[in-house]
């Protein structure tokens, strides 16, 4: 096993129908037209020497190095910035060329510190490696003015927690600021002063303090030692790669996890990877470090009380007592008295082992992912419109789109990888509407501009959609066309006919929503007339109580404009979660099996029983609600948790955390301590993305896998632990690879049915359905039909939120999470991502602070009707009046101390994003946040170890 | 141009007057040298403050900015003194003894290149090439081309400058 090596064609592979020929140091070669004479010698595997050319980058042609002779050309043109034509002789290598290479590079490392053997770029330097090949042998120009001598030298930049800018090593070949522009869309990069003192400068400060979001896609384009990782600087170069995927946000980026024997090294981005094709974040590039932080608990652990302290033991006495202690409640309180929780962190096989181990090994249908707190709208809304409980486009069709929809979703902070893609899209004059209460990035930043910015009331969102859409038929703007060929007709008739009612006109709307309805009426009219339009969508539309009533009213939006079924259009929420699309292809719904089939299917209940050999419930079980409520209640006592801290993440606290007291059993599989396990009896120490093999599916349903690159830390996989938990139960699960399990899935899920390691080796990935139909995925949902036959419109009437402001809480606050910090933080709050946020903060607008004597950096107390929890403030312009906001990645800030208990009327999803509030002054943090940090301590103590501050 | 205008007859920075000049130039294409020139017409200079709300106005990142503002040497950061003296060192005035000009400069009054002298009444800075070669060596005093410049008429210039008005 080595490195993985990639090809760099120097300048894009342009895509085109038409071909040139040309001939290339007398070899004939043929390529898109519009491909550099660069690309189309090293498609034939020719070199061209070159040092500003990268094919993530448009050509630039700086470093005359890559020089050519054309036949008919004067002089000796770029190779990277001349397009190949037709009939075109190009010789590569002459006298003529070598004597002009020769001497280019003479110039670059007479300007050049000769530290090659003890440089970090050592062995994976461009510079270095074209010295070599022009056979630069002497440099004539020793003395003079440079940058690296100790007169000129300035300080290096290691303001960045993750790299380093050493301008002494720059050669000034723009692709750091280049790769800022037209990878990223920061903009954070220049070049600072012109002629020789010309250098990289992130605006006139240091890295960290400036606009550089830290995505690291100046350090990939570098090809020096100038900007230079610190796990390389430390470690040295990797030995060996793997080809895996990122376990952060639901993008599924394909990364090379660089490893140094079992370390690892460096993350770096794998082009070939379809979902970022190259392209990284902050947190995927570099927040690896968790993994291996000292906080892993990797010995099994077990107590009789949650107030005793934990005692190591070995993995069969820790599960051997999970199972005698599940068996005792069954018998005991009934079959339907445990239960588990799947995670979106965890791999599909691991997913679906752990809902396999519920139905035929507990019995029940007990099992619920935490998608019930995220996209269960989007699973449920989307299912009734247009049949499939996913998204309808791959994240490359965004380049097709004219007109960019965004509601309820941050992608600059949530999902940035496909932000800057959108972005790019965006900068090349596709036109934006963002509806959010919030002013996000998207809505203006460097070379961004919204058309519309939509900055409704957090619970106004079915509002917005249903004046969106009632312009739409009462303007006569709805596409005729597609609506007669592919929807149902009653159902659309039974649709405009309510929603042009008066009630739903975006001027009757506007007392709700706040938004001036010339200015919905002008957004809805770019939307449906706009060319192609696409919806992207986030949490802030799932996460209400009528979270899937709006996934309904967008579906119904894109149906009656035909944005639907081709490049560029659809419907596309952004998923949370690195597997969350996966959690819920996998059957972890109480009233679901894989491929999104009802438990009381008898035909579909059949072919599970035939493959696992027991006979299964058709009851649908508990969703997590219901199992806080029946655990209060005394009926539900035992719950198996993989990966996910409900005590964090759920909504309303108090409840959440009384309701884990009253269970009897909990078990607990994770990589930390976290908040759940002060309540567990049970901790199975779990195996972090690095330390497994199997597979993700991303929000466009790509299924990426994850490959193995370390041995798990606790010595045991998460698959052999659910297996050895039903043993133990008394289910004799077969034990099986990764590999063996999705031929599993595969032979019991339709939608599955063609997908296979082997297959996902060989194209990469693929995106489901995958059965005999498409065998190499469906990168596009609906193109010619719906699934679900005809596309069917469903009613939303707009029905305000329970959760209302009154002279009491007058404030909304809603929920959302920022760039560095990952939900509940346990990854990135044990990286240096703690750097650019540290703390949970109140997001306030001025007009509010400055009536409640706040200024930015007070400590607050944030009140609801739930409970009362103290953050900081920050005063900005972000908010609209009447709303404020708050992130919830670190446990005792307390964010869901204050969320309630409304949720989706369908799905139970939690309202998170709408509580109201009020917010004071004060200088001390509330009895909840003093009580829990007391806890923190107290319900993690470990036998043996010293005890530690709460994490 | 604008370049030449000393502090002496700008007024001192202001960040109201500052977004004024920038709001009036916000929807003109091509807006940033325009709106860069009008600032130091103004104020002598421009200063650092001005950079994020440029960035802002224009909707360009505050790098940008900075990459603009430090190509052009006439751009200045900080305001000049009372009189600004720009002495030619290109090919012309060297081969007649501009370096023997600056030289002196440096050692009989303590003037650097580039820096202000400590009473802020001059500014000393090199430039390339007035366009004035026939009368090498030259400078620009205050905007004013002077040809044929002498030891003394450079320590006339420094002295007359160091006056009070």
């Amino acid at each position: 096993m080595g490195l993985i090596q990639e090809i760099d064609y120097g300048t894009p592979i342009r895509v085109s129908e038409k071909m040139v020929t040309l001939e290339i140091d007398g070899v004939s070669v043929t390529v898109p037209e519009g491909t550099s004479v660069m690309a189309a010698a090293m498609s034939m595997g020719t070199a061209i020497p070159k040092l500003c050319a990268t094919d993530s980058l448009e050509p630039f042609g700086s470093c005359r190095l890559c020089l050519v002779e054309i036949e008919g050309r004067r002089g000796t043109p770029a190779s990277c910035t001349t397009p190949a034509e037709n009939g075109m002789k190009v010789k590569t290598q002459t006298d003529r060329l070598a004597s002009l290479r020769k001497g280019v590079m003479e110039l670059y490392i007479s300007d050049h510190p000769l530290d090659c053997l003890t440089c970090a770029a050592n062995g994976d330097c461009e510079l270095q490696d074209m010295a070599g090949v022009v056979g630069l042998r002497e440099v004539r120009y020793a003395e003079g003015d440079n940058h690296f001598d100790a007169k000129h030298k300035v300080e290096k930049d290691e303001s960045n927690p993750y790299f380093t800018y050493d301008a002494s090593k720059c050669i000034v070949c723009n692709r750091c600021v280049r790769a800022c522009e037209e990878t990223q869309g920061t903009f954070a990069l220049t070049i600072a002063g012109r002629g020789f003192e010309s250098r990289v400068s992130p605006g006139g400060t240091d890295f960290f303090s400036s606009e550089c979001v830290s995505c690291g896609a100046c350090v990939q384009a570098c090809p020096t030692a100038t900007l230079q990782e610190k796990s390389i600087i430390d470690h040295g170069q990797p030995d060996h790669s793997v080809v895996t995927t990122c376990a952060y946000c639901g993008v599924g980026c394909s990364f090379k996890a660089e490893m140094k024997g079992d370390k690892l090294v460096n993350m770096v981005p794998y082009k070939a990877g379809k979902a970022n094709e190259g392209h990284s974040c902050v947190k995927g590039r570099f927040a690896y470090g968790y993994a291996t932080h000292k906080d892993r608990i990797t010995k099994p652990m077990i107590r009789k009380s949650i107030t005793d302290e934990w005692r190591e033991v070995s993995w069969q006495e820790a599960i051997g007592y999970a199972a005698s202690e599940f068996k005792r409640l069954q018998a005991n309180y009934g079959r339907d008295s445990v239960g588990a929780i799947t995670s979106s962190r965890c791999t599909n096989e691991e997913v679906y082992l752990v809902q396999k181990l519920v139905r035929a090994g507990f019995g029940n249908n007990n099992v619920d992912t935490c998608a019930r707190v995220c996209h269960s709208p989007t699973g449920y809304g989307l299912k009734q419109t247009f049949g499939t409980s996913a998204g309808t486009q791959d994240f490359k069709s965004v380049e097709y789109s004219d007109v960019i929809l965004v509601i309820g979703a941050n992608p600059t902070d949530g999902h940035p990888v496909f932000a800057s893609r959108m972005k790019k899209r965006l900068r090349a004059g596709a036109k934006l509407i963002v509806v959010d209460p919030r002013r996000i990035d998207l809505v203006k930043s460097p070379h961004i501009k919204a058309d519309y910015h939509l900055p409704l009331k957090p619970g106004t969102n079915v509002a917005m959609v249903n004046a969106l859409a009632h312009v739409i038929v009462t303007e006569g703007l709805i596409n005729e066309d597609f609506v007669r060929e592919r929807c149902d007709l009653d159902a659309f008739e039974a649709w405009a006919r309510f929603i042009a009612l008066e009630h739903n006109s975006p001027e009757a709307m506007e007392a709700s929503t706040g938004v001036p309805a010339a200015d919905v009426r002008a957004a809805a009219r770019l939307y449906a007339t706009g060319g192609n339009a696409a919806i992207f969508y986030g949490l802030g539309v799932t996460e209400h109580s009528q979270g899937s009533t709006m996934v309904m009213g967008m579906a119904n939006l894109a149906m009656a404009t035909g944005n639907i079924g081709r490049e560029g259009v659809g419907v596309n929420p952004l998923r949370g979660q690195n597997n969350v699309q996966g959690s819920c292809d996998m059957g972890s719904f109480p009233h679901e099996f894989t491929g999104y089939r009802h438990v009381s299917d008898d035909a579909t209940r059949e072919i599970f029983e035939k493959m696992w050999g027991v006979e299964l419930s058709d009851e649908q079980g508990l969703r997590i609600p219901n199992m806080f409520d029946e655990a209060l209640g005394g009926g539900f006592k035992g719950l198996y948790v993989q990966g996910e801290d409900i005590a964090q993440s759920d909504p309303n606290t108090h409840h959440v955390q009384a309701s884990l007291k009253a269970m009897e059993c909990i078990v607990v599989q994770d990589l930390f301590l976290n908040e759940t396990a002060r309540y567990a009896h049970v901790f199975l120490p779990g195996s972090s993305f690095l330390e497994k093999d199997g597979t993700f599916t991303n929000a466009e349903r790509r299924i990426n896998r994850v490959r193995q690159v370390m041995a798990p830390l606790s010595g045991k996989s998460e698959l052999d632990v659910t297996i050895d938990f039903a043993h133990a139960l008394g289910y004799a699960m077969p034990r099986m690879a990764a590999a063996e399990i999705m031929d599993e899935i595969a032979a019991v899920t339709p939608s599955f049915a063609g997908v296979s390691y082997d297959k996902l080796d060989k194209l990469g990935s693929v995106q489901w359905p995958c059965n005999e139909a498409a065998p190499e995925g469906t990168p596009l949902m609906h193109a010619d039909r719906f699934v679900r036959g005809k596309g069917q419109f469903v009613v939303t009437e707009y029905v305000a939120t329970e959760e209302r402001v009154n002279a009491r809480f007058p404030l909304i606050l809603t929920t959302g999470r920022i760039l560095s910090q990952y939900n509940v933080g346990a990854q990135t709050r044990r990286t240096a991502n703690v750097d650019w946020h540290e703390e949970d903060l109140l997001e306030i607008h001025p007009f509010d602070a400055s009536e409640r004597g706040i200024v930015d950096g007070d400590l607050v107390a944030i009140h609801s009707r739930s409970g009362e929890v103290s953050l900081r403030a920050k005063v900005t312009e972000r908010m609209q009046p009447g709303v404020v906001y708050t992130t919830f990645h670190h446990p005792n800030s307390g964010a869901n101390v204050i969320t309630t208990d409304f949720s989706d009327w369908a799905t139970n999803c939690p309202e998170y994003k709408v509580t109201a509030v009020e917010v004071r002054r004060t200088n001390h943090l509330s009895g909840w946040q003093l009580e829990d940090a007391e806890e923190g301590i107290s319900l993690r103590r470990i036998a043996g170890h010293m005890s530690e501050a709460a994490e | 141009m604008t370049a030449q205008v000393s502090s002496g007859t700008a007024a001192r920075w202001n960040d109201a007057v500052a977004k004024d000049i920038i709001d009036a130039r916000r929807s003109e294409p091509g807006a940033m040298l325009p709106i860069l020139h009008d600032l130091q017409e103004a104020f002598g200079y421009v200063d650092q403050s001005a950079v994020p709300v440029i960035a802002d106005v224009l909707n360009v990142s505050r790098a940008e900015v900075h990459g603009v503002i430090t190509y052009y040497h006439d751009f200045r950061h900080a305001p000049a003194g009372k009189h600004v003296l720009k002495i030619c060192r290109a090919e012309a005035c060297q081969s007649v003894g501009c370096r023997d000009l600056i030289a002196h400069v440096e050692q009989k009054h303590g003037l650097e290149l580039g820096k202000t002298s400590p009473d802020g009444s001059i500014t000393v800075e090199e430039v390339f090439c007035l366009g004035n070669c026939a009368l090498s060596p030259a400078v620009l005093l205050d905007g004013e081309l002077i040809g044929r410049v002498t030891i003394d008429d450079i320590d006339q210039i420094i002295e007359t400058a160091a006056r009070p008005a």
